[in-house]
């Protein structure tokens, strides 16, 4: 298809204004007098608060507020703001019991007018029971940073100390405590899917491999830690400021955690630092609508450091896989059967929405007669698991990409053959969610990652090496989504305005953390409407109150789900402007046509009207005056599957157990790219995360106290520039028929598999699997020791 | 957040000395990026004097007698891009550009990376295969201290309150004649602190090892010198075999423990290998011919 504006490198709209530092984040907003809040988290992973006392930090000068799981709103509570500030009416039971206080969910999901589809609601504002390293127990609000400092060291807190379970397995252990009275045996949920029969299938199979997979908690270090200040308007609304991916369910959350009316709560979303999934909960806002409710409407601010955002907002589910394959003598996948334990922390946030995620994602990919999938989620007294860029997918297909590279070794096939025997085709009919496969171009992916990488050359050279330096190959494919379709609503608007110049407005829902929605979203209009990028002005800030509705930025949806509301509104001013046009001229609407800011003679070209006049008129004449609007709303019942794979070379130094890669190819079909050149940023930060995941980043955890070991970013062994090689990116632009423009996602999956191609390629330069993330030189000494490499 | 509850600066070391000996708890700082962090979210009362005015310190240069006299002043940036040091102790050069990242070594300096006392300090391991000495301050007069007797513990080095560490010394028996080269190993090419830092020296006489030194950081709770593997090193050929004997022997004076970093076993492993890779490209630097 040929577009003039979509397909191009245009700018990103907001570069100027970030490297000018002209683009305003929540920390440059300012309100007079603001306060301070902190939070007390607790120093024990399981534990119950026998008493606390909080009289000293009150009465420390300065100290506005203190507030403890007492001081929260109970359920039914009703009533007008500002405040539920204690009345003295409650007996000692009453205030000392915490099961009557609200308990809610803080993941980004749409709400669901069912019930029994509704996120997992564990959780208080603050906390009676500990139940990980920094759970929430008190928070301050006072004059300055200082004080509330003093003040949180001047609560007393006398815990009664319970045993931490640390791993999954000791969650699972018989007779373990329980995190939460309400989950049996520690399990948050469990479920999956089954397709055909797996038992029947590996007897039909010519072999059956096993295998165990595992991979580490890691955390998303977006740029900017959770920000968020709150205050109560004149109105008597809570009104949040804060960097957030989902201002609409921010404002959903809060109301719901408070027990207010949901229209009380106004959230505004300025300019974000990055999110990867973190700021897809709802972490801070809560207590921070209780700091100002507490303070009488005052404005509260809470700012997380470094330390408290790396283990009290979210981090990635670790996983552990077990994998059963069925296959055939000529390397067709007869049956699989996944198992999978996923460690969601303390809380269930997200919960087992990511193993749903993943088992789901990996279906498309190797279509079998059989699959089934077995996951369970299970609590553990360490930080809370989220969602995080990949949702269960880089878990997943690193684990099965894993599998899969081991049985093509085993059966002496070449990897790259034994994954074109199994892939999806377009057409394909998914049997769970339905979805079907309406583009497809992962071989033709395979086929240009494997000339880029040169393949066969180097394969054929690195046959013969010897010394303490080896070489290897490897590679590895995934299938995603464009959005949550048909798990989730996946309801998108844009608002467009045709200002006097017959330039636009563009207002959507969509939050751009980063990744350059807004621009894609821009191009679309200039797209629909023949303007150049800087007639179209994006309104980068959502605010509950002015913003069009849209669940928020995750999924990788935008593009797609968010692309099609912003299309449709484009398409409908542009009706208008024909129609206004066609009044103007009386030249039947049919016959026109609008390309460059001129309304032309479809069949001549000839130029009738400039676009300017059309608007102007549209504002103020005197009879027909009406400006050109257009406020739209699309509820994407449909769903697109993205492909892509991962080429690399590493060099393995086996003395020192350091994996370097060498080179990196991360080849995407997301169908039509919009921005090439954000499409290949997009990916060079994805792919970066996903490096990172497979050779360094590691939140660790004392196995007795289960407190954080490395929760800062000199421990905690992110890839610096200076890690990171060059990294090759190459799309196959198909085009997706039910998109926009022909659209499919990006956003999450260039994080998917470089963990696996750098794992497979690690297997072939050394001969040793390593089924465990990371990859870090520590495990690499140790694999190599044990099988006498060392 | 930090609470700062005073700030004090001086023009000149005689100033520094006599307002340290009137108010001996105030916390120096240099560069303030191991302070700072130290200091941060926490709420006691820190009460800082600053040593930037004292513009002396920064001086890096070569004394009459050959000593290279490094000022602690002088940020790693400086002693980075420093002719001097570049000639005479290249060692030092490979060591400050292993430290930090640019904005760290535009403002970190060398006295604070060793009156932080940490094992891990990337100056430290060279300093101690140099034999540096440090030439400390106070009110009452200086002293030099070799650099081996001044870190005590983790975190813990041989100065009183009152004292300022003015000049690192290296004198020309220690470098000249010697070849060098430092390791760092760490998890990430830059912002990271050392797994282990190994910085070794040698002096040859044809085709014998006159004198190794070897130098390691976090290779114990401080910098440590290898001298069972030095005094065996003298005058041995220079062959694959010595220098493989040579890695095994350092790793008897080491104290590397597990922790959750790396395992003792590992570290044990990286000193062996390090210390041959070390000394392989020091012997060559030292104008050796390369072992294969
Ligand atoms: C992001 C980051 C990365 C880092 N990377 C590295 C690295 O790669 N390698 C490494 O070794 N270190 C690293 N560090 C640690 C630190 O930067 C170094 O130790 C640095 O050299 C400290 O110097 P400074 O001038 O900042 O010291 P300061 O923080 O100012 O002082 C450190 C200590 O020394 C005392 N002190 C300073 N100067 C004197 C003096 N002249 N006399 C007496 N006492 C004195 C101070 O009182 C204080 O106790 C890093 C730090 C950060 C924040």
């Amino acid at each position: 298809m040929a577009y003039t504006v979509v397909g191009k490198s245009v700018n990103k709209v907001d570069a100027i204004a970030k490297v000018t530092g002209k683009a305003k984040y929540t920390d440059d907003f300012h309100e007079r007098d603001m306060l301070v809040g902190k939070i007390l988290h607790s120093p024990h992973a399981h534990a119950i608060i026998k008493s606390i006392d909080v009289s000293l930090a009150r009465a420390l000068p300065g100290v506005e507020a203190v507030l403890t799981y007492k001081d929260l709103p109970r359920i039914n509570y009703a009533t007008s703001l500002p405040g539920y500030v204690d009345d003295g009416t409650e007996t000692e039971c009453e205030a000392e019991c915490e099961s009557d206080r609200i308990k809610f969910s803080t993941a980004g999901h749409p709400y669901s007018l069912d019930p029994g589809h509704r996120d997992v609601e564990d959780r208080h504002i603050l906390t009676k029971k500990a139940r990980f390293v920094g759970d929430d127990i008190a928070a301050v609000v006072a004059t300055d940073e200082l004080i509330a400092e003093k003040a949180l060291q001047l609560i007393k807190v006398e815990y009664e100390v319970l045993e931490a379970l640390t791993s999954t397995d000791a969650a699972l252990k018989e007779g373990a405590p329980l995190i939460h009275e309400e989950h049996e045996g520690n399990i948050l949920a469990s479920g999956g899917f089954a397709i055909g029969d797996v038992e029947e299938a590996f007897k039909e199979s010519d072999y059956v491999f096993e295998g165990e997979y595992e991979t580490s908690i890691v955390q998303h270090c977006h740029m900017e830690n959770q920000t968020s200040y709150a205050y109560i308007d004149s109105d008597g609304r809570i009104v949040i400021v804060t960097s957030t991916q989902i201002p609409q369910i921010v404002r959903r959350v809060v109301a719901q955690s408070l027990g207010l009316p949901w229209g009380r709560v106004r959230v505004i979303k300025p300019f974000v630092g990055g999110g990867f999934g973190n700021k897809q909960d709802v972490c801070i806002e809560p207590l921070n609508a209780a700091m100002t409710i507490a303070v009488g409407g005052r404005p509260v601010k809470i700012e997380l450091s470094r330390e408290e955002s790396m283990v009290d907002t979210r981090t990635r589910h670790a996983f552990k896989f077990k994998i059963k394959t069925g296959i055939n003598q000529d390397g067709k996948l007869i049956g699989i059967h996944i198992s999978a334990v996923s460690n969601t922390g303390a809380y269930a946030s997200h919960g087992h929405s990511i193993a749903g995620s993943a088992g789901g994602k990996f279906r498309y990919l190797y279509p079998t007669k059989a699959l089934k999938y077995d996951p369970i989620t299970v609590y553990t007294n360490l930080p809370v698991a989220g969602a995080m860029r990949g949702y269960g997918c880089p878990q997943i297909f690193y684990a099965f990409e894993s599998h899969l590279e081991d049985i093509a070794k085993r059966l002496n096939m070449d990897p790259i053959e034994i994954r074109r025997k199994n892939l999806v085709e377009v057409g394909y009919v998914d049997p769970v969610s339905k979805n079907k496969i309406t583009s497809c171009g992962i071989r033709e992916c395979i086929d240009k990652g494997k000339a880029l990488i040169k393949w066969d050359e180097k394969k054929a050279s690195y046959k013969e090496q010897r010394g303490n330096k080896l070489r290897g190959l490897g590679m590895a494919c995934f299938s995603y989504a464009s959005g949550t379709y048909p798990v989730a609503l996946e309801l998108a608007g844009a608002r467009i305005v045709l200002n006097q110049d017959g330039s636009v407005q563009l207002q959507i829902g969509a939050t751009d953390t980063g990744q350059g929605s807004d621009t894609v979203f821009g191009q679309m209009v200039a797209e629909v409407l023949g303007l150049p990028m800087e007639m179209v002005h994006v309104i980068s800030t959502q605010d509950t109150d002015i913003s069009p509705f849209d669940t928020g930025c995750y999924a990788s949806r935008q593009t797609y789900v968010s692309g099609m509301a912003v299309e449709k509104a484009a398409l409908e001013v542009k009706g208008k402007i024909l129609e206004f046009a066609a009044r103007m001229t009386d030249i039947p609407v049919d016959k026109l046509e609008l390309v460059e800011q001129r309304i032309i003679y479809k069949h001549s070209g000839e130029s009738v009207l400039t676009l300017e006049q059309v608007a102007m008129q549209s504002y103020y004449d005197r009879v027909h005056a009406k400006p050109i609007t257009s406020d739209s709303s699309n509820n994407a019942r449909i769903n697109a599957i993205p492909f892509g794979v991962t080429f690399t070379e590493v060099e393995v130094d086996i003395k020192t157990g350091k994996i370097e890669v060498l080179e990196i190819y991360n080849v995407h079909d997301s169908g039509t790219i919009v921005n090439p050149l954000m499409a290949e940023g997009q990916v060079h930060g994805g792919v970066s995360m996903g490096i990172g995941y497979a050779l360094s980043e590691q939140l660790t955890f004392d196995a007795v106290t289960g407190k954080a070991q490395n929760n800062n970013l000199l421990d905690y062994k992110l890839p610096t520039i200076m890690d990171t090689p060059d990294i090759g990116v190459a799309f196959v632009e198909t085009y997706e028929p039910t998109g926009p423009f022909g659209v499919k996602s990006l956003g999450e999956p260039p994080t998917i598999t470089p963990a696996p191609a750098i794992r497979n390629a690690v297997l072939d330069a050394t001969g040793v699997a390593f089924n465990r993330l990371p990859m870090n030189p520590q495990r690499v000494f140790e694999g190599f020791k044990k099988v006498g490499l060392i | 957040m930090y609470n700062i509850t005073g700030y004090y600066e001086a023009d000149t070391l005689a100033e520094a000395t006599a307002l340290l000996a009137e108010k001996p708890k105030l916390e120096l700082i240099a560069g303030g990026t191991d302070v700072l962090i130290k200091m941060h979210g926490k709420a006691e009362d820190t009460e800082l004097f600053s040593l930037r005015k004292i513009k002396s310190l920064e001086i890096i240069r070569k004394a009459e007698d050959g000593t290279i006299v490094i000022g602690a002043m002088a940020t790693f940036a400086r002693v980075f891009k420093d002719p001097i040091i570049r000639e005479m102790i290249p060692i030092l050069t490979e060591a400050a550009i292993s430290m930090g990242g640019p904005q760290i070594r535009n403002i970190a300096t060398i006295g604070g990376n060793v009156c932080s006392g940490a094992t891990s300090g990337d100056s430290a391991s060279s300093l101690f295969a140099l034999n540096a000495r440090l030439k400390i301050l106070n009110s009452l007069g200086e002293r030099l201290v070799p650099i081996q007797e001044f870190y005590l513990g983790p975190g813990k080095v041989a100065l009183k309150p009152g004292d300022i560490l003015t000049e690192i010394r290296i004198s020309p028996e220690d470098y000249q004649g010697f070849g060098g080269h430092y390791i760092k190993f760490a998890m990430r090419e830059a912002m990271d602190i050392a797994t282990l830092g190994v910085a070794v020296t040698c002096k040859l006489q044809g085709n014998i090892f006159d004198e190794i030194r070897i130098g390691l950081g976090v290779a114990g709770p401080t910098p440590l010198r290898c001298l069972e593997a030095e005094e065996f090193a003298k005058g041995k050929d220079i062959s694959v075999e010595t220098v493989a004997e040579i890695g095994k022997l350092a790793v008897r004076s080491t104290k590397a423990r597990t922790s959750w970093r790396a395992s003792k076993e590992y570290r044990e492993h990286l000193v062996e290998e390090l210390v041959q890779r070390g000394l392989k490209i020091a012997l060559v630097n030292a104008g050796g011919a390369e072992l294969v």
